[in-house]
């Protein structure tokens, strides 16, 4: 076998039997009768991961979450249909630029008349339950696993930037014409328009902190599914193993970064690396949004406030710069 | 053909040469392509013009086959004027002369009706007895641009002597391309601030921009006051006034800026300091002459093109509020930096660049 057919994205060799329908629906397991009974395989999907499908655990968070999911998303839909009267066809065309979009500045808090924003607010309540209810799900899905509760704090910390750009900010700006459209390019629009108004997101030290987990947390992700990659050949992908009993893919890895950089994190170390840069990607983002308009209105100038960017007082010397008759122009006198 | 020996290694030794041959050509065909652009130079080569210090980014790029490319320039139709001579006769309140032309003598007055045809693409523009609505469009529009010629030098002669004339607009058609008209709201069954955007318009230049800041910015309200062009609070701390800009006014001047810049065919820091975008302590030269040009554009709006809404037909006004085709920076521009490229439009014709009293002719004794 050449390399290339071994060095594949895909998994090569699947195994397809009797499904693994986990640990009996009885006792302790409360919940259990609440899973799927049924287990199929699909040949396409073990390429990806792993070959089975289902059985599937919905419960009650799960029902409530897809439900008023579903509810948001079909208001947004609804409004996008109705905003091109009801028109598939125009609906199809400007999908990317429709947008269901919060209330004007002049409704503040209040409940806004259904089509300026009324329906923003209704579907904003649905996805909230949503959200959060998908979240309980994690946890109690994690508890019912007797497993820590990473996973849901880690989806919380995402959870606190969409709560800070869609419920916190809006009600400390006293209006909710603050929060973020639903739509494809308009809810780019309001990022735009979000930095340009108060002069400049890039000054916010909050936003470059995020910017900083965001861009380390590819790194981190890069660097260490490649490290384990290159160690699976020694076993170095049952982590778990590893962990407890470091074998000679752990010291293989860790050698090379150490004799790389000069330090190395552990086996198990560097997930929690890869957790923590994940995590705080959105909570200092959060920070970040919220204090924008609520405490700091104009950031490149708080910045130059405190010797963040430079001041510039000098002349610019405009008068030396490209003239038209040098750059597309007619020549001067030509006519 | 090959010797034996050859046939038999290659029999006991099978070896799959694709993968190597799929990495050696890979590799090779990117060692070609970038030999033949170092070797042949960029295939789209680009100039840029620059528009402030060097290492901030403050330059304006085009494509070098777009520059030195003047399409209409060919086309404009232009002669020397005839000096009068003293006490020449003017044409007066003769039946269908213009008023704002009555100072002319008949061979100037001849010469000017001659080229506005050519200009307009109207070949019975200002025939004597003609009597349609484009007499009494043609006599607003000469005092327009007199006008513009006039009391605007500050925009239209910014740089050089380049000025307008209607074929500045016109570009030989009687409808100028590049109008717009009154088109908010643009989706249904909605009101306020989502009724004006989120969808394609010609208006927005074709992004989910709100359509409707050419109107809120270039037209008065009914009070006679024109809308904010602004984005900011400029103080780094919360201190929001009633007036301040929210993002809905960021965006709408967002859009604004965007037509401004497809207008000229420049980018934000050909007026604004790339530093700081606020501050109109920072701006380069070209920004007091665009500030004139929106206010040059508001008060042509308000005399010359509004009161015109009674005398076009139906067919040449707007799709949704049957409102008067309406010019901006784009009318004139068409994505250059001057119209017409800079073309000198009107050292020929003094007869366009007075407003009161009579043509300077002076150049051309």
């Amino acid at each position: 076998m050449a390399y290339f057919e071994y060095q594949n994205i895909f998994t090569q060799v699947q195994v397809q039997g009797e499904p693994e329908m986990g640990i009996a629906q009885t006792g302790e397991n409360i919940l259990g009768g609440e899973r799927t009974r049924k287990a199929t395989f699909s040949t396409l999907i073990g390429w990806l991961g792993n070959a089975q499908i289902g059985p599937i655990y919905l419960g009650w968070a799960g029902l409530i979450s897809l439900a008023t999911g579903t509810l948001w998303f079909n208001i947004v839909g609804l409004n996008m249909l109705s905003q091109v009267d009801w028109s598939l066809t125009q609906f199809v065309r400007q999908l990317f630029w429709l947008a269901l979009e919060p209330p004007g500045p002049e409704h503040g808090l209040s409940m806004p008349p259904l089509n300026d924003g009324g329906w923003y607010i209704i579907s904003s309540f649905f996805l909230l339950i949503s959200v959060m209810s998908w979240w309980l799900r994690t946890y109690l899905l994690a508890a019912q696993h007797k497993m820590g509760k990473h996973i849901a704090w880690a989806f919380l910390a995402a959870i606190w930037l969409f709560l800070v750009l869609g419920l916190f900010r809006p009600v400390l700006m006293g209006s909710w014409s603050e929060a973020v459209p639903y739509g494809i390019f308009p809810h780019l629009d309001w990022t735009t328009a979000f930095s340009i108004r108060y002069g400049n997101l890039y000054y916010n030290p909050f936003h470059a902190l995020s910017i900083v987990f965001l861009y380390g947390s590819v790194l981190l992700f890069a660097m260490h599914g490649a490290t384990i990659l290159a160690v699976s050949r020694y076993g170095g992908d049952r982590e778990l193993e590893q962990i407890y009993d470091r074998g000679t893919a752990s010291e293989r890895a860790g050698l090379f970064w150490r004799w790389t950089m000069g330090f190395n994190a552990t086996m198990e170390g560097i997930h929690r690396w890869a957790w923590w840069f994940a995590v705080l990607t959105p909570i200092t983002g959060g920070i970040g949004i919220l204090l924008t308009g609520t405490v700091v209105d104009n950031w490149f100038i708080w910045a130059i406030e405190h010797n963040f960017a430079p001041e510039y007082l000098g002349a610019y010397g405009y008068e030396a710069y490209g003239t038209y008759q040098d750059f597309g122009g007619v020549p001067a006198g030509g006519n | 053909m090959f010797p034996k020996w050859f046939d038999k290694w290659n029999a006991d030794n099978p070896t799959n040469i694709f993968g190597p041959a799929i990495a050696v050509g890979v590799a090779g065909s990117a060692v070609f392509l970038a030999a033949m652009i170092v070797g042949f130079g960029q295939p789209f080569p680009t100039e840029s013009q620059q528009t402030g210090p060097r290492g901030t980014g403050m330059h304006v790029q085009e494509f070098v086959s777009d520059l030195a490319v003047y399409p209409d320039v060919e086309g404009f139709f232009t002669s020397e004027p005839v000096v009068p001579a003293e006490g020449a006769a003017m044409m007066g309140d003769a039946a269908g002369v213009p008023p704002a032309l009555a100072n002319l003598t008949p061979e100037n007055y001849e010469r000017l009706v001659t080229a506005m045809r050519e200009w307009t693409g109207i070949p019975d523009l200002l025939a004597p007895g003609n009597d349609s609505y484009q007499t009494q469009v043609a006599w607003s529009m000469i005092e327009m641009t007199q006008n513009i010629n006039q009391n605007w030098i500050g925009h239209v002669q910014a740089n050089a002597e380049v000025g307008v004339t209607c074929y500045t607009c016109h570009r030989g058609q009687a409808v100028p391309n590049n109008v717009w008209f009154k088109v908010s709201p643009v989706n249904s069954n909605v009101a306020g601030w989502s009724a004006n955007q989120n969808r394609v318009t010609m208006v927005s230049n074709f992004t989910s921009l709100p359509s409707d800041y050419l109107e809120t910015y270039l037209l008065a309200d009914e009070n006679g006051n024109y809308a904010n062009i602004g984005v900011h609070d400029l103080e780094s701390r919360v201190q929001q006034q009633p007036g301040d800009p929210l993002i809905q006014q960021a965006e709408r001047t967002y859009a604004f800026m965007n037509y401004f810049a497809n207008s000229l065919g420049v980018n934000c820091v050909f007026c604004h300091n790339s530093r700081a975008f606020y501050d109109p302590g920072q701006v380069t030269p070209q920004w007091a002459t665009a500030s004139l040009g929106i206010a040059m554009v508001q008060e042509t709006l308000e005399q010359y093109i509004l009161p015109l809404q009674d005398v076009l037909p139906a067919e040449r006004l707007g799709p949704v509020y049957a409102d008067v085709p309406k010019l901006a920076c784009r009318t004139c521009h068409q994505g250059e930096q001057q119209p017409l490229n800079g073309l000198n439009v009107i050292r020929n014709w003094p007869e366009l660049a007075v407003l009161d009293g009579a043509p300077d002719y002076s150049a051309f004794e």
